[in-house]
């Protein structure tokens, strides 16, 4: 089995974001960025499979400025075979992200698409669904467990009563929930490794796909800013406050 | 301008989602509902203020069988609209993609028949975007609607249609209880994983039971198995938006304040008078939540809330 990757560069997660004054958008120079938490979880769901004998090649592919060689590299660090980075320095919307890697699954042929089941920048939670349209695959989006039996992969996805299981067939594309796996920290001597294996560079233009926004971003603000209320010292206090605000709610 | 809704069901009952998703799409158009369901469900869908028709089509389990049901009567529409629950995140890209539309997601306010605000960067910000694309495709937040009055009798249409998939539903895995739903809920009560243990939890549905609310947790939480993953409350879990949520021994990492940004009072109830929660939330109460919890629990029962 042949096993595509699509992985983002994001501001980590871990990084506290501002807005830029002029409502412009948010402030990304000079900011730390890492691999988008949830393309790490579809990485190591792929490597994994591979380690089990279940699949022979994976591509990773990213979108994105020059700079994403970076998690690229990380995920070759983790296990997977060769990178394609289709370069733009442009914003693309998902549905343009969509297109391209649409492009990249025409020519690759994998098996099985993995991404995250969102970015943490825009949390979007589109582009997996959207990659199922444009080339015709059944989906399993919010995937916490991949089983694959014979020709079938058994997917469980996290939805909003709970769980459920599905069954695919092969081609198909699945997006991975944060509770699929945990991922690995790739070791020195295979970060080293990572530089040497393959990974091919294309201007996004060459693909030949409508890449112009669909949208108008008009403004990006913060939101309405919270503060500190007051510290009761007592149960019977809050208690009391609890009382007082149930009483008064209106019921809906 | 005509706009198609689709119904949310949860098991074999019209979700609490769909009422807020029908008052909010009532701003941009009449509407029609799809219900894919029980003939149950349509008649009670039928009931929503706002609502101008209901298509029943059969029930469908999977994306692909809904996105073909959905496009068969997409040229009848200028708007497409789901709830962004895991079903319209499931749905409505695809159905997107499919019609060469990019979609608005997770819509919290409609500034105008074309502008629309939602949130980015887990919630730390909120970006206004104008749709100037012929047909929109989009998802709204349910909590940040009020919910549409009942009282309607719109006629029912039966659609035919053969739904096929590729993929095949397997089995539902249901979380089973009586609380109310978490992402409607006017009372929320909260635990982090400080809370130890699945048993501990009970501590939380005592209290919440207390106050006719619905039960959330932290990642941590659902990660260690004390609560399953529909109640995990953040930016990848729910988002809730009660007049009070009561988040005992939580941190407040961002990621979990992103579920948490619509909540009109918050208390916490935490060890560390430093936790970030803290400094943000309306009332704060310093202390052992294995003391604070039953204590809290047996005064609010004193009390005698009527709800
Ligand atoms: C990509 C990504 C997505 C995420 N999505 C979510 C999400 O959707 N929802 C979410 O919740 N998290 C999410 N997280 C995880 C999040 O970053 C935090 O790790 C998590 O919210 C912390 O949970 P917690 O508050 O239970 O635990 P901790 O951060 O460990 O906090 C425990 C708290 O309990 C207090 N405490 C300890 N003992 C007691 C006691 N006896 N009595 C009272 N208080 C006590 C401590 O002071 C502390 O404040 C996500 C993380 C990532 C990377």
């Amino acid at each position: 089995m042949k096993i595509l990757v699509a992985v983002k560069r994001v501001v980590d997660h871990n990084v506290r974001i501002r807005v830029r004054p002029d409502g412009s958008g948010v402030e990304t120079n000079g900011v730390r960025m890492s691999m988008n938490p949830f393309c790490k979880h579809a990485v190591e769901a792929a490597v994994q499979l591979a380690e089990a004998g279940k699949a022979d090649e994976i591509v990773v592919v990213s979108i994105g400025p020059k700079a994403s060689n970076d998690v690229i590299l990380t995920a070759l660090a983790m296990g997977a075979h060769r990178g394609i980075l289709i370069e733009t320095d442009a914003a693309l919307e998902t549905l343009a992200i969509a297109k391209l890697l649409a492009k990249v699954v025409d020519e690759e042929q994998p098996d099985l698409v993995l991404l995250g089941k969102q970015a943490v920048d825009d949390d979007s939670n589109h582009v997996g669904q959207m990659l199922a349209a444009l080339t015709d695959r059944p989906q399993a989006t919010f995937a916490s467990e991949i089983k694959l039996n014979g020709s079938e992969l058994e997917v469980t996805r996290e939805v909003d009563y709970g769980r459920e299981t599905i069954g695919l067939p092969l081609p198909a594309i699945i997006t991975a929930d944060l509770r699929l796996n945990t991922p690995r920290n790739a070791a020195l001597p295979m970060v080293m490794k990572a530089r040497s294996k393959p990974l091919a560079v294309r201007p996004a233009a060459e693909l030949g796909i409508d890449l112009a926004p669909r949208l108008v971003v008009e403004n990006v603000s913060p939101p309405p800013e919270r503060v500190a209320g007051r510290t009761v010292a007592s149960v019977s206090e809050l208690a009391a406050i609890i009382v007082a605000d149930v009483n008064e709610m209106e019921a809906i | 301008m005509s706009v198609l809704v689709l119904a949310e069901l949860d098991g074999e009952v019209l979700s609490p989602a769909t009422a807020r998703i029908v008052a909010a799409a009532t701003q941009l158009g009449p509407v029609d509902l799809l219900v894919s369901g029980p003939q149950a469900v349509a008649e009670s869908a039928s009931g929503l203020s706002g609502v101008a028709r209901v298509i029943l089509a059969p029930a469908t389990a999977l994306a692909e069988g809904m996105v073909d049901l959905l496009a068969s009567l997409a040229p009848g529409y200028d708007y497409l609209v789901a709830s962004a629950s895991t079903t319209g995140k499931d749905v409505m890209p695809r159905l997107a993609a499919r019609l060469d539309i990019q979609p608005v997601t997770d819509i919290v306010a409609i500034e105008g028949p074309n502008r629309f605000t939602r949130p980015i960067y887990a919630g730390n910000a909120l970006e206004t975007v104008t749709d100037g694309q012929a047909r929109h495709v989009l998802t709204f937040r349910a909590s940040a609607f009020r919910p549409a009055a009942g009282g309607n009798a719109a006629p029912i249409e039966t659609r035919e249609a053969t739904i096929a998939s590729a993929a095949r539903f397997i089995a539902a895995h249901r979380t089973e209880s009586d609380i109310p739903d978490l992402a409607t809920a006017q009372i929320v009560v909260g635990g982090g994983v400080s809370v130890g243990s699945a048993e501990g939890f009970r501590l939380i549905e005592a209290l919440g039971k207390s106050l006719g609310a619905a039960i959330g947790a932290t990642r941590a939480a659902v990660d260690a198995g004390y609560a399953p993953n529909d109640w995990q409350v953040g930016q990848t879990g729910k988002i809730i938006a009660p007049d009070l949520y009561i988040a005992i021994g939580i941190s407040g990492a961002l990621q979990h304040l992103a579920g948490i940004q619509g909540a009109k009072k918050i208390v916490a109830i935490n060890t560390d008078a430093e936790a970030p929660i803290v400094k943000i939330a309306d009332v704060a109460l310093i202390g052992d939540l294995f003391e604070i919890v039953p204590q809290l629990t047996a005064e609010l029962e004193k009390a005698g809330l009527k709800r």
